[in-house]
């Protein structure tokens, strides 16, 4: 069977959140992770990143924000290149895109309010910060966030008190207290037991809509990429397969991805 | 009739090696001391003269101007013991950081672990004498040496702490764009800061240990007053000293684990 | 919908938690504020410190290399045995008086507090003020250099030998009880496996550290290298100093090395 035709197109109506041109990665000289790949992620809603383990999913999200550094391709957030930004500059892009991490990636020993405080890390001095003296406004909207995902209660436990889903929860208000224009999400669900997977998934798409910020986030559970994700990207072997909406995302799509089909339901 | 059991190799070995190891240590034991001129005569001729030491010793003098020396000695000691270990802490910070090398640089790290190593070669007497020998007799030579041994103390083992951190939570830090010391104030020091306080304390104990003793070379504090007394066979207010070495100590002790409970 | 228009607080440390620590700040602020007003220090000696010390790190170069085999060899080796003899003598008085120290072994705790006692005073002791101690009693020579070493580490390796005691299993030794086993047969096969890797730890490690100081006790006359230290310092000698330190600092990385080495092997 041959590779089907690839739908390289946005939804329609949408403009880019954030575009790569050409983008490789490789670890090894030799060993390329992503090969020569170009998306341009919407600018709404949920875009899920699938494919089978090592197929660069996770290098594509680092990518964006810079903590894998690209062997070659451009990246384009708002029309501008940002492969080649340094120090300050590297910084206030990063402040302007939130990350989600599959082990929360939390402070531990720290409270959960300083940790969603820490959001705004990049906008405080290093003096403050370490005196804990944020503007009020952000001491409301942290509040405001805690209540959005439910853990006003926990607000002064050390972060290790709390179980998985509560700390991805943090996470994501971490995230989001940064007031991105973009949210970035590496295996979100991938530590979460089922049920709290889907709770996480719903409070992703609650913030996406509410807050008007597209989501980008990769994971390996395609029912959960089917059922919340309004567009899917497909990767197999370092190389997009599939790029459009759920619907379009036929058997024989998954089987070029995943390979095999003893998997399929 | 059963067949008797055949025979059967003994359920535990004999531990050749440890035998042979103890039966060294042994023997090492005999020929150092000989090698030392420690012989029997000897050691009896030295209890015989520590009973009598013992009771030149008894009962501590303190009279009321020896007792001011005391005080005076006793304080000297604490100053250079808590400036030392306020320097050399807040030294260490800096020169500890930059010498991680999960955080820092190949060019960074070396020179800052050399720096380190040299620190902690040499004893602190050693490092008093030299300084002594260059800035003169007194409490500034104590001051200089006892930083010198914090630094290769805390500095070690605070690097050491950095480099077992979870970077998880560093790059998380890092994606926020923060700049690099809020980076270090929130991804680095909270897994570190309760280990850090550990080594602090332990040096401050360390260097109030220690001040008492640099004195014997002229380094200031107590340690000068003790050796004058010594030598001046003035063995009762020897005593007297010894005994208010060990209160003190046994005090910052105490205090030690207040100020680590505070962290927990 | 909350619109921000209310303001919450935050406060990282409840008002007990700040007390305390604004108690230890100031402490800690006035204590050092303190000695900086009464320590005396002359302050030109102050500025003058970094040339002086540069003098004297000069006057180390070159380092004397040929006076090693005369005047340096035998003392390096005297001070390896000092230090060694020195850890043997003191695990052999620390191992009972860290047996009576350990609350689990020994249930007395006027014995227990006599213990920990005599455990602490050795601790506190400097082992160069030891080394004065045992010159005056068994005049100056290795003897009373071993001896200082001995009774510094008898508080060392007895504590930390009790706390290791303290913190065996008592599962093992329910069982021995149990199945009658005389008590000697209990600390040899219930106790003993049990502290054992951490037992020789300690003793490597104080070893480690009696090596660094058996060589400056001889600066007070109970011998070793410190005494030829001594000689050459109070002549001026300065580059066969060097020699010595750098002597010292070659033993000290050696002893390090071993104990690494054996700690591989047997632990």
């Amino acid at each position: 069977m041959t590779a089907m035709p690839l739908p390289a197109s946005l939804p329609p109506g949408a403009a880019a959140a954030i575009e790569v041109r050409g983008l490789s990665k490789e670890y090894r000289r030799g060993v390329p992770v992503l090969r020569d790949v170009s998306i341009a992620f919407p600018d709404r809603g949920i875009t899920a990143v699938i494919g089978p383990s090592g197929t660069g999913k996770s290098t594509l999200i680092r990518c964006i924000n810079r903590l894998v550094e690209p062997t070659a391709g451009e990246i384009l957030f708002h029309g501008r290149d940002i492969t080649q930004l340094r120090r300050r500059e590297l910084r206030e892009m990063r402040r302007r895109i939130g990350m989600v991490f599959q082990e929360y990636n939390l402070v531990e020993r720290l409270s959960v309010m300083e940790n969603v405080l820490s959001g705004r890390l990049g906008y405080v001095t290093p003096l403050k910060a370490w005196l804990r003296k944020y503007p009020q406004a952000d001491i409301n909207a942290a509040f405001d966030l805690l209540d959005t995902v439910g853990l006003t209660a926990h607000a002064n436990q050390r972060a290790d008190a709390l179980s998985g889903g509560q700390r991805q929860r943090v996470g994501i208000a971490r995230a989001v207290m940064q007031q991105p224009e973009l949210l970035l999400a590496d295996e979100p669900t991938s530590s979460l037991d089922p049920k709290t997977s889907v709770e996480i998934m719903e409070l992703l798409v609650s913030i996406a809509e509410s807050r008007n910020i597209p989501v980008i986030l990769n994971i390996h559970n395609v029912p959960l990429a089917r059922r919340f994700a309004g567009h899917i990207i497909g990767m197999s072997g370092g190389k997009v397969v599939y790029n459009g909406p759920p619907e379009g995302l036929s058997d024989d799509y998954l089987k070029q991805i995943y390979g095999g089909e003893d998997w399929l339901e | 009739m059963n067949e008797t059991a055949q025979s059967r190799p003994p359920a535990f070995q004999p531990n050749w090696p440890a035998r042979i190891a103890w039966l060294v240590l042994a023997v090492y034991a005999v020929y150092a001391a000989s090698i030392l001129d420690v012989t029997w005569e000897r050691f009896v001729t030295g209890i015989d003269h520590g009973i009598k030491f013992i009771g030149r010793m008894i009962p501590p003098d303190t009279e009321a101007s020896k007792m001011q020396l005391l005080a005076k000695g006793l304080w000297e000691s604490i100053e250079i013991a808590i400036i030392a270990s306020a320097l050399g802490i807040v030294l260490s910070l800096p020169i500890g950081l930059l010498a991680a090398r999960n955080l820092m640089p190949a060019w960074v790290t070396w020179p800052m672990r050399l720096f380190i190593a040299l620190c902690r070669s040499f004893h602190q007497v050693i490092v008093a004498i030299l300084f002594v020998k260059a800035v003169g007799f007194g409490a500034l030579a104590g001051i200089l040496a006892l930083t010198v041994a914090s630094i290769g103390f805390v500095a070690k083992l605070f690097a050491e702490a950095i480099e077992e951190i979870s970077l998880k939570q560093v790059e998380a830090i890092r994606a926020t764009g923060a700049p690099f010391m809020n980076v270090i104030t929130y991804g680095v020091m909270p897994q570190v800061l309760t280990r850090f306080v550990g080594f602090a304390t332990y040096q401050v104990d360390s260097n109030l240990r220690n001040s008492t003793m640099v004195g014997i070379v002229g380094a200031g504090g107590i340690g000068g007053t003790m050796f004058a007394a010594f030598q001046k066979f003035d063995y009762d207010f020897l005593l007297t000293i010894l005994l208010a070495i060990i209160a003190v100590i046994m005090v910052s002790e105490a205090l030690q684990n207040w100020i680590k409970r505070l962290y927990q | 919908m909350s619109v921000g228009a209310i303001d919450r607080e935050w406060r990282r440390y409840t008002p007990r938690q700040r007390l305390a620590r604004f108690a230890l700040y100031f402490g800690i602020v006035a204590a050092c504020v303190i000695s900086l007003r009464t320590v005396q220090i002359i302050p030109e000696f102050l500025y003058d410190a970094h040339t002086q010390v540069a003098d004297l790190l000069a006057r180390m170069w070159p380092i004397e290399w040929r006076f090693y085999p005369k005047g340096v060899h035998e003392a390096l080796i005297e001070t390896l045995h000092i230090a060694t003899l020195g850890t043997i003598l003191a695990i052999a008085m620390a191992v009972p008086l860290g047996l009576l120290a350990a609350s689990n072994i020994t249930p007395n705790a006027w014995l227990n507090y006599f213990a920990k006692l005599m455990l602490v005073s050795s601790r506190s002791v400097n082992s160069l003020v030891w080394a004065l101690l045992f010159v005056a009693i068994f005049g100056p020579g290795a003897l009373a250099g071993t001896m200082a070493i001995a009774f510094r580490s008898i508080g060392f390796v007895g504590k930390l030998f009790g706390e290791a005691l303290e913190e065996a299993r008592p599962g093992p030794i329910e069982a021995l009880k149990a199945a009658g086993a005389p008590w000697a047969s209990i600390y040899l096969k219930g106790y003993w496996p049990q502290v054992e890797p951490a037992f020789w730890a300690i003793a490597l490690f104080r070893w480690d550290i009696s090596v660094r100081e058996s060589a400056v006790l001889g600066l007070v006359g109970a011998g070793g290298i410190g005494m030829a230290i001594d000689s050459a310092m109070n002549l001026f000698q300065w580059e066969r100093v060097a020699l010595m330190l750098v002597a010292i600092f070659a033993i000290v990385v050696a002893a390090e090395l071993a104990v690494t080495y054996i700690r591989k092997k047997i632990i």
